[in-house]
């Protein structure tokens, strides 16, 4: 179709002297078509039966504020969400937006570059809605999380301290399934990410040179001011008692077949007895 | 009250009427005072006349009367309101059919400030006025002088030039000498005296090319004008710099005129342009025709992630999914979310199909899922069991730390108790099916202290000394009772009556 190729024309990257005219109807013909070829190479590549997970922890830390509380704003306070070691999630993340109350101004906050996280001053407890943007080669789609703000500790022991945070944290695991090649191939190195045993068969492209990490901020946690609060999460605790709980569970069952099948046995017994 | 005047006509004094209900109501109602039941009857009353703000205290009198009390400020009464009323009803400033408009009462706020309305303007700041003044104008060449009105503070006129001079831009362009033209200019296609005018042009109408063709002596096309100019321009600017590098920068060195794409463009434009309706038409059909193509592509590739029963509105779902222009993007919703329609598919895959339509889920969420399916058959009573179970075992319900192998082995501990519960209910049906049948047969079987999980059944992990401990007393018990026997029941006594017959039988 010579249309086509006009089009095509059309959209080549040349710039000249002359006046450029596009139509905005050409210029939409032409990225439809465009789009058309483009769909075709691009993310279409997906590791099938793959996933890649990066643990995460959200949640909340708040000091009351003392002498300088007044009664609207009687306690400082961060939500973040963090990578579970500490390790940058910039990685994967592109941003995060936290829906506070609407009676903060601007309850919409956007938190463009690593660490995630925002201070505020308040009085109140609420649900922060969290949701993570992902980079383009990562995901089209966004995740919602929710946490419960909490200022005041659990056991109420009196005076409250200004030293003694109340921190609340959950921890999760971001899983993506089926990934991008990619993204994937972008991340496997990285120490954020938790890279299972890939199945057998799968041929990954060698990984070109390591990703140029350019001058910008770090963006892990490390080092973060509130790091003597972060809370440690310890698989081992879990699978201790679950394995402990399994085990018992089966010794029940096991139990219980052995009766099952022994009164199986009964009625023929019975029945004999009775027939004599 | 006009209702409760029992006259037809409106002649009849409210006097008599009055009196009527007085003697009726007169005694009793004389002991509400000044009361809020007063006010209440006099409201209710109100309800059924238009309500009329300037007229409460009326209505207030209108039910007093009524009711046959002494009104309270008599004589006076009606004169008193009215007057404050009247100064009320006119403020100043404004008329007083505006001042109905707010209802006729003052606004909370004051916002007509009676102040701004006539207000006369601040006269004590600089002295303005308009004179008739003739100015200059540096972008002309020939000094005329023209007159206009200009707006002069205080005795003194603005300074500056005239405002629009520094509108007079124009073009450079490029000035070549003849040697110039000898060394790098000549072209097969174009005589000297035609560059020379046409540069001559370039520089009378500021590189409008399309009115330099117009007028240009020999018809050349535009494009054919501006490639002769941008190529001799360029020429001159590669010749007259000291190296190449340093005009590499400037646009006519980075990016030539091509006289030919630019002629295939404009071809194209035209046509694109000129495109009838029904070619228009034709385009769009061939476009989404493109786009369901590519589309099925994608879902057959969806489909082959997705090993399922053939199941139509599964495939219709993956499409969906894989979709990259999805209009609405869908959010990884948590637990609460019922969208994901994971209610319909049944669980065989490892991973169930609802996930892995999800690009990207949190762990957690998963775990909900594959619980959720995996006891999808279950009632709610069995699920509060289930979970009454694994806190008495000391497992958190949602785990804490909720790794791949910890939500692998809380989903197969979930599993396993639900195994435990179909279990005993095997168990108990079994023996609720033996005892029937023995009951039936009538032989007296050596007493088999039944044991009855119908108490337990419900609560196996209460405490494991007892569960566990018990065994050992079941197994003494049996040595006593009958060798051979078995039992492991717990020492609870045996709910149900029949055994406890069978044991004074066996006596």
């Amino acid at each position: 179709m010579s249309d086509r190729k006009s089009l095509g024309l059309l959209m080549k990257k040349k710039s000249s002297p002359s006046s450029p005219l596009v139509g905005s109807e050409v210029a939409r013909a032409s990225r439809a078509w465009l789009g058309f070829f483009g769909q075709n190479q691009g993310q279409s590549k997906r590791l099938k039966d793959v996933e890649i997970s990066f643990p995460i922890v959200y949640g909340t830390i708040s000091f009351w504020l003392g002498k300088k509380a007044s009664e609207y704003n009687s306690h400082k306070w961060t939500v973040y969400v963090r990578g579970a070691t500490n390790e940058d999630l910039g990685v994967i993340v592109k941003r995060v937006v936290f829906q506070l109350h609407p009676s903060f101004n601007n309850p919409t906050r956007i938190v463009e570059s690593p660490p995630f996280e925002l201070s505020e001053s308040g009085w109140g407890e609420f649900e922060i809605a969290i949701t993570l943007f992902f980079h383009n080669d990562v995901c089209d789609k966004q995740l919602d999380l929710y946490h419960q703000l909490k200022l005041y500790p659990e056991e109420d022991n009196g005076p409250q301290s200004t030293k003694k945070p109340v921190v609340i944290e959950t921890y999760d695991e971001i899983v993506f399934f089926e990934p991008s090649e990619a993204f994937f191939l972008r991340v496997q190195n990285h120490p954020a990410a938790m890279v299972p045993r890939l199945p057998a068969g799968l041929n990954l492209p060698p990984p070109g040179p390591p990703e140029l990490v350019l001058e910008k901020k770090r963006g892990d946690t490390k080092d973060h001011p509130l790091v003597q609060c972060f809370m440690n999460f310890s698989e081992a605790d879990e699978l201790l008692k679950l394995a402990a709980a399994r085990q018992q569970v089966q010794a029940h069952i096991v139990k219980l077949r052995r009766q099952l099948s022994m009164i199986d046995g009964l009625p023929q017994q019975s029945k004999a007895a009775s027939g004599q | 009250m006009k209702f409760l005047k029992f006259s037809s006509s409106g002649l009849h004094s409210d006097i008599e009427s009055t009196t009527w209900c007085r003697i009726h109501f007169g005694r009793a109602c004389s002991l509400l005072l000044e009361s809020p039941e007063l006010i209440a009857i006099s409201r209710a009353l109100c309800c059924i006349r238009k309500p009329n703000p300037r007229n409460r205290r009326r209505q207030h009198m209108d039910a007093k009367d009524i009711l046959g009390l002494p009104k309270s400020f008599p004589g006076t009464q009606e004169k008193k309101p009215r007057q404050q009323k009247e100064p009320q009803r006119k403020p100043d400033g404004i008329s007083r059919e505006v001042y109905a408009l707010t209802g006729g009462i003052a606004p909370l706020i004051p916002t007509i400030e009676v102040s701004h309305l006539k207000r006369r303007p601040v006269l004590d700041k600089e002295k303005i006025t308009w004179q008739w003044l003739p100015f200059t104008n540096s972008a002309r060449t020939d000094n005329l002088m023209l007159y206009h009105w200009v707006r002069v503070v205080n005795g003194v006129p603005p300074t500056g030039d005239y405002q629009f001079a520094k509108y007079n831009k124009s073009v450079d362009v490029i000035k070549y000498t003849d040697e110039e033209y000898e060394k790098y200019l000549t072209d097969s296609m174009w005589t000297k005296e035609e560059t020379d005018q046409l540069f001559d042009m370039c520089e009378r109408f500021d590189l409008r090319f399309i009115i330099i063709a117009d007028r240009f002596p020999t018809s050349r096309t535009v494009e054919e004008l501006k490639s002769r100019y941008y190529s001799v321009s360029r020429a001159l600017l590669i010749a007259r710099a000291p190296s190449v590098a340093d005009v590499a920068g400037h646009p006519l060195v980075k990016e030539p005129y091509d006289m030919a794409y630019e002629m295939e463009r404009k071809r194209a434009l035209s046509a694109v342009l000129s495109r009838t309706k029904q070619q228009e038409i034709r385009d769009t059909e061939i476009l989404s025709e493109a786009k369901r193509i590519m589309e099925s592509r994608n879902a057959s590739k969806g489909v082959e992630n997705v090993d399922l029963p053939d199941d139509h509105t599964d495939i219709e779902i993956t499409e969906k999914g894989t979709h990259v222009e999805s209009p609405s993007p869908s959010s990884n919703m948590q637990p609460s979310s019922t969208a994901v329609p994971s209610a319909a598919i049944t669980e065989n895959a490892s991973t169930p199909a609802s996930l892995r339509m999800l690009r990207v889920y949190l762990r957690t969420h998963a775990l909900d899922q594959m619980v959720q399916a995996a006891s999808s058959n279950a009632g709610p009573r069995t699920i509060i069991r289930v979970e009454q179970t694994l806190s008495d075992l000391g497992v958190h319900i949602k785990p804490k730390v909720p790794t791949k192998a910890v939500c692998a082995e809380h989903l197969e501990l979930r599993k396993e108790i639900l195994t435990l519960f179909n279990l005993q209910k095997q168990l108990q049906n079994k023996e609720a099916e033996v005892s029937a049948s023995r009951d039936t047969s009538f032989t007296e079987a050596p007493g088999t202290p039944k044991r009855s999980y119908r108490g337990d059944a419900d609560r196996p992990f209460v405490s494991e000394a007892v569960g566990f401990g018990g065994e050992r007393m079941g197994k003494r018990d049996q040595k006593r009772k009958a060798p051979g026997r078995f039992v492991d029941a717990p020492p609870s006594p045996p709910q149900s009556k029949r055994p406890r017959k069978l044991k004074a039988s066996d006596g």
